[in-house]
């Protein structure tokens, strides 16, 4: 572009425009979230596709990294003679931040890519085409199981990530280093709040869960018709929601301490 | 959008080979301008389409063959002009009013476009299905009923991935027709398949053209099919369009229609022998 | 979409193991309970609550019974401790509440004596005898006033039995 002033105004205009494409689009999930047919089978079966499939990985990924917590966390308590609350540094570390974040972002790599690849291989065939001139909304059929299995996913696959994790904690603290059984159980109930700690848990995996259900299925459905177009949005579907999630992160901890 | 320093085409309307007589025409465009990525598709393009009969739309590749289609079927609106269906403004309708317009409407598209997660069955099954007023039985008879009508047997449970190309068009086709439309669009339904294949194809529209009287569109390369095929015929070439029964373009004096019809679609534009 | 009663089924074990991992967070390790606010609820007056934050656990002998629900000054300038506790618990009007810490460097919780008086406090009441917190720094300050003097003076809070003993 030979002007870079008018460049910068046409990215701004196109992203305002963006913004509000996708709130149009959320909008229309919104409407046939609530609108029948519920299309159960379909969602059961994006819920295998994008929950039972992706417990293997999460399930590694929060062994190790309760692991790495378990290890990290002893090296640094042992300075202070404070061994004996490994449990609750692990515990906490995860249930308060590990375990929301890493497991929204590995949900974005695995199963949100899937979808953007998916959706956006229906619009280069025209599949969703196809669906409209049949007097089909392609939004109800094929948007609204996969975004409300995104949503249901993925504080499930958190629990789980985290359970893994504490399990991963013990292992390298009582199993590894002789750490005490007990106090490890023990400093874990007595740090953890429900309260404070699990229900800002919970709520900040739904949260990740729908914003990843919105973007995966939002950048499929507006790629470009072409192989290249579903490329760019799968790869933009995860690093959009990576950076989201982050930054969402800090907005519920920060308004959760208050 | 358009910048026209790029357009290398230049306007014109239409220039019918015989007169039309618009109350005749069920579906119509009329001065439609269409611009994809900043090249005019067509700039005033009026043509219309008669009820009840088989119109075949031909052209040289990018000529704008598939895009009529798609405003026929409001999937995409024009940058100026009105297309007009069974009297209604296609581009003036709300979401609602075009889905009950497109019941009126089937669409063969190019590389079918049935969904491939889906079985056979459950494609062609799938209109009805969401149209909820008919029970799994009467369904299940509907589809076997059309399925076979198209030539296709045995396939319920197979996914799409696994139809040869000929296949796999007629079980669009069955989709298409299954709610009994009154108005078939099909983008290139010949391209790819071999002669044989081509023959039957060619023989499943016309029967069905017969016995449902529907009004056909065909967008084609193919034209000895097409020529034979058709009642209606418009020629998309460079930036003008010619229209008329197949007898009268064969006989038309211009000199780049006679091109098209003796040398075939390969050239896009009429510049000499290649 | 073919319909497999073999994966509807995995699709149902990776729900329950999901919600299982939710219960089995809330309920044994984060302490959910299901009494939700209506506990017996009491208040203590201290003057001095140290750092005792809300949702700090009282405890009886050593088992966790409820936790503090807010924390707010009082009209004569005393903290006023409100407690959320286990309605099931039979509790004397003589009963005392102190404020202790875990461990030297601990956090602080509140730690009940029952007493043995006949009537028991209800939902409400006040508990009356109270022992505030003791603050590290005052401890230190006094124990140093205490003896520049050369002599431990009255106001020391250091009980007289670890002082010097002159026994001739």
């Amino acid at each position: 572009m030979a002007n870079p002033v008018s460049h910068v105004g046409y990215r701004a205009i196109r992203f305002v425009q963006e913004l509000g494409s996708i709130a149009a689009f959320t909008v229309d999930i919104a409407r046939t979230a609530l609108t029948p047919p519920v299309r159960f089978a379909a969602f059961v079966r994006e819920l295998h596709k994008l929950g039972v499939r992706s417990l293997l990985i999460i399930c590694v990924c929060g062994l190790a990294v309760g692991m790495v917590l378990g290890l990290q966390g002893h090296h640094t308590l042992v300075r202070f003679g404070a061994q004996r609350s490994l449990g609750a540094v692990v515990g906490l570390s995860l249930i308060r931040e590990l375990g929301p974040v890493l497991t929204a972002l590995l949900v974005a790599g695995r199963a949100g890519s899937a979808t953007a690849a998916e959706i956006g291989s229906m619009v280069v065939t025209e599949q969703l085409n196809g669906l409209r001139m049949l007097s089909i909304d392609p939004v109800s059929l094929v948007i609204k199981p996969k975004a409300a299995a995104m949503l249901v996913v993925t504080p499930l696959l958190t629990a789980l990530f985290i359970a893994c994790g504490l399990y991963g904690g013990y292992l390298v603290g009582v199993g590894l280093l002789a750490g005490d059984p007990g106090s490890y159980m023990s400093s874990l109930r007595s740090a953890v709040n429900f309260h404070n700690d699990i229900e800002c848990c919970m709520l900040k995996s739904a949260v990740f869960g729908l914003l990843l259900g919105l973007i995966a299925t939002y950048r499929g459905y507006t790629s470009a018709p072409t192989a290249e177009g579903v490329s760019a949005a799968t790869t933009s579907s995860v690093v959009i929601s990576s950076v989201t999630v982050l930054l969402t992160d800090y907005v519920i901890t920060a308004l959760w301490g208050i | 959008m358009a910048e026209k320093s790029d357009s290398t085409l230049q306007v014109t309307g239409s220039r019918p080979v015989v007169p039309l007589i618009p109350a005749n025409n069920y579906i119509s465009l009329d001065r439609v301008r269409m611009v994809y990525e900043n090249r005019c598709v067509f700039d005033s393009l009026s043509c219309g389409f008669p009820r009840g009969r088989v119109s075949v739309v031909l052209g040289g590749s990018g000529s704008g063959k598939s895009t009529i289609l798609r405003l026929i079927g409001g999937l995409i609106r024009p940058l100026a002009g009105v297309v007009t269906v069974d009297g209604q403004n296609v581009g003036r309708l709300s979401y609602h009013g075009l889905n009950v317009l497109r019941r009126k409407l089937g669409m063969v598209f190019q590389g079918g476009a049935l969904l491939d997660s889906y079985t056979v069955f459950e494609n062609v099954a799938l209109p009805l299905r969401e149209q909820r007023l008919q029970s799994e039985r009467e369904i299940a008879g509907a589809v076997h009923e059309i399925l076979s009508a198209v030539g296709v047997s045995d396939a319920d449970d197979l996914l799409p991935g696994e139809l040869s190309g000929g296949m796999l068009r007629r079980v669009a086709l069955a989709r298409a027709i299954i709610r009994k439309p009154e108005v078939l669009l099909c983008d290139e339904p010949f391209s790819g398949l071999d002669p044989i294949s081509i023959r039957r194809m060619e023989a499943l529209l016309v029967q069905i053209n017969r016995e449902f009287g529907m009004t056909m569109i065909v967008v084609s390369h193919d034209i000895p099919s097409t020529m034979r095929m058709a009642d209606h015929v418009l020629l998309l070439l460079g930036a003008r369009i010619w229209e008329g029964s197949p007898a009268e373009m064969r006989r038309s004096d211009d000199a780049e229609a006679a091109e098209f019809f003796r040398d075939g679609p390969e050239r896009l534009q009429p510049q000499g022998k290649s | 979409m073919d319909r497999s009663p073999l994966r509807d089924f995995f699709v149902g074990l990776f729900v329950l193991a999901g919600v299982a991992a939710i219960a089995y967070l809330s309920i044994s390790i984060g302490s959910f309970s299901w009494h939700g606010h209506t506990g017996l609820k009491l208040s203590a007056a201290f003057d001095e609550t140290g750092e005792l934050a809300v949702r700090a656990p009282v405890v009886i002998a050593g088992v966790q019974v409820g936790e503090v629900s807010a924390i707010a000054l009082d009209d004569d300038f005393r903290g006023r401790v409100e407690m959320d506790l286990d309605p099931t618990l039979k509790l004397p009007t003589d009963t005392s509440a102190s404020i202790v810490t875990a461990g030297v460097l601990g956090d602080r919780y509140i730690e009940l004596q029952p007493g043995a008086d006949e009537k028991l406090l209800k939902s409400g009441d006040r508990i009356a005898f109270t022992e505030s917190a003791i603050v590290l720094e005052r401890l230190i300050g006094q124990l140093l006033y205490g003896t520049t003097k050369g002599k431990p003076t009255e106001n020391s809070a250091i009980p007289a039995a670890t002082a010097p003993a002159r026994t001739p």
